[in-house]
């Protein structure tokens, strides 16, 4: 697409460069209703048919403020430590396009109602990074264009424009960081632990689906280079470089991938000598290439101004401390916590949480499994079905209750791990239950020691020269009969009392 | 000297999506700025004790609860589009980028 970009190495720029970086987190709110109106807000509704006069902007109409929205923004405000606004006002921000019927946007401008916070970030190695926030405001969504016609479908050369209000005056809660420094050459992996971060605290606190994929959480990632100094007092005083924004960054890894992305262009541009234009940019997931946009100078200009509909909003005090009080547990809270618990190695929690597998492990334990035990098969057997099958470890067709289940009959002797295998297997299949599973296919350790004395006997017979060689004190050739034991009991005996029964027979 | 420039005319105007003829640029930043200047009286009427508001009354925190009211029927919703395809507003060619 961009074929006369030229991009440097990452590494050389890194050498030369500190890369600022600044990230506004679009979050919409699952409220029923419209930010400002009592339209619906399913996902996916035919065109046009959640609209009503306000959200698609006929004249005389009125909004009202949702007060749910409103909540929502308070608590995820005291979840990310931000100071809760005494009073906060909406504003206008002015534009014309035709996503917006209006000719605005209903914002905050001035007084967002959460400001000054901070969110710690785990990075992949365990270190804790601070990612200060400036702010998070209130604002309502923009309809939905489809550009049609023209060869590429967007929007050059595009014939028309068709609109779909119903997405128009959805709530959204806009996160906005103060310039993120002193990432050097971690940026990349900051920028998706940040975001990674805030989906995981919206997703506690339960005020939005937060998926990426459907636009429920939505990224602009902004980034300039400064030249590097010599320490962080020296870096702290050289002025930021000149910044892109890019936007559609629609997924974590394209987050990652952009700020590298970024970095490059940028460090080859200044390399030679070049400026770097201060614009939006767009982010292609296909090419993983930012093109430009708008140049940010022309087009910022917004004549913001207090929104005369609206009537200022005093949170009040007991209120916001009620909220406060019955925030939920905070993600890394919680695995710190787990971890202590269940006596994993930073390296066991590291594993859990990047398999997705923290929830499942704890609900498996609250079913009465053993912490290791949980950990030991959705990590181990189960992780490896869901990587075959191409699926996140959550969406395998068998719950914490089954894994419990197995471990309990692993406990109680009546399977072996192996067993196991076979009775997650089944589960996964819809055979039912691991007690189910393990009648309907005859899975049960073989514990009658007659019947595995015969079966004993029979493979000592068929391999005579083995049953001397244990005789004669080589206790290791047991292994020979063991497996022939267990294949004729078609892996349903214990080995361990298998070997002990061989050693018995032969008297060694 | 008056408070509204020509240029900033022609940028507001630019902003609106309004095409402004060069020759009345002078006779609309004449016209704005009188009408400035009689706000401005306003504002020197309201001391430094005098809060600005959006809004002339007094009230604050008036909110509507998160329930569902019933929406506009898609033909009800799209009576006055300029055109429309199937069930969506149908708009020119948009010049320039999505904000």
């Amino acid at each position: 697409m961009s074929g006369d970009i030229t991009l440097a190495r990452f590494d050389d720029v890194l050498e030369h460069f500190d890369p600022v970086m600044g990230i506004e987190v679009h979050v919409e709110l699952n409220t029923r209703t419209k930010m400002f109106c009592g339209c619906a807000t399913t996902f996916g509704a035919p065109p046009n048919t959640q609209v009503c006069p306000v959200c698609i902007g006929l004249p005389g109409s009125m909004p009202a403020v949702n007060q749910k929205a409103v909540e929502s923004a308070i608590r995820l405000g005291l979840a990310l430590h931000c100071r809760i606004a005494e009073r906060c006002t909406f504003a206008r921000k002015n534009y014309f396009y035709p996503d917006l019927s209006k000719n605005y946007q209903i914002s905050q401008y001035e007084d967002p109602i959460d400001q000054d916070g901070y969110l710690d970030v785990e990075l992949e190695d365990g270190t804790i990074f601070r990612v200060e926030i400036e702010r998070a405001h209130m604002e309502e969504d923009a309809a939905k264009n489809t550009h049609v016609g023209g060869a590429t479908g967007r929007i050059q050369g595009a014939d028309y424009t068709l609109v779909d209000y119903n997405r128009g005056g959805m709530p959204l809660i806009e996160i906005v960081t103060k310039p993120i420094t002193g990432a050097g050459a971690r940026a990349p992996e900051v920028a998706r632990a940040y975001v990674a971060a805030l989906r995981e605290v919206v997703l506690a606190l339960g005020i939005s689906d937060a998926r990426m994929e459907q636009g429920s959480l939505r990224a602009d990632v902004n980034l300039s280079l400064r030249p590097k100094a010599a320490d962080a007092a020296a870096q702290a005083k050289v002025p930021f470089g000149k910044r892109s924004e890019t936007k559609n960054v629609n997924s974590l890894r394209a987050i990652e991938r952009a700020v590298r992305y970024e970095i490059r262009r940028q460090g080859a541009l200044l390399a030679a000598g070049q400026l770097v234009t201060q614009e939006t940019r767009h982010w292609h997931e296909d090419s993983e290439e930012t093109s430009p946009g708008r140049s940010k100078e022309q087009a910022e200009d917004y004549r913001y101004f207090p929104e005369p509909d609206l009537l200022p909003i005093e949170p009040d005090r007991a209120w916001v401390e009620e909220l406060r009080a019955a925030l939920p547990e905070m993600p890394a809270v919680k695995r710190a916590r787990l971890k202590a618990e269940w006596g994993f190695t930073d390296r066991e929690m590291l594993a859990a949480v990047n398999a997705g597998a923290v929830d499942l492990i704890e609900a498996t334990v609250a079913a009465g499994a053993g912490p290791a035990g949980a950990r030991k098969w959705w990590l181990g057997e189960l992780a490896r079905v869901a990587n075959e099958r191409e699926v996140d470890l959550v969406d395998l067709p068998v719950t914490p209750v089954d894994v419990a289940q197995v471990e309990a009959l692993i406990g109680a002797g009546r399977i072996t791990d192996k067993l196991a295998r076979q009775v997650l297997a089944g589960v996964m299949a819809g055979e039912g239950t691991p007690e189910q599973v393990v009648a309907a296919r005859g899975l049960e350790v073989v514990s009658d020691d007659a019947a595995l004395l015969e079966a004993v006997d029979a493979a000592l017979a068929a391999q005579p020269d083995v049953a001397e060689a244990i005789k004669a004190g080589r206790v290791q050739a047991a292994g020979a009969i063991v497996g022939a034991v267990m294949k004729a009991t078609r892996g349903q005996a214990d080995a361990a009392r298998v070997r002990e029964l061989i050693l018995q027979r032969v008297g060694a | 000297m008056s408070a509204i420039s020509r240029d900033e005319v022609a940028r507001v105007a630019a902003l609106a999506r309004l095409s402004v003829p060069p020759e009345e640029l002078d006779k609309l930043a004449e016209q704005l700025d009188s009408i400035v200047e009689a706000v401005r009286v306003v504002s020197e009427a309201a001391g430094g004790d005098v809060p600005a508001t959006s809004h002339p009354i007094p009230l604050v925190n008036v909110f509507r609860a998160d329930e569902v009211r019933p929406s506009l029927s898609v033909d009800q919703a799209l009576l006055a589009a300029p055109a429309r395809e199937a069930d969506q507003f149908k708009v020119p060619q948009i010049l320039g980028e999505e904000p």
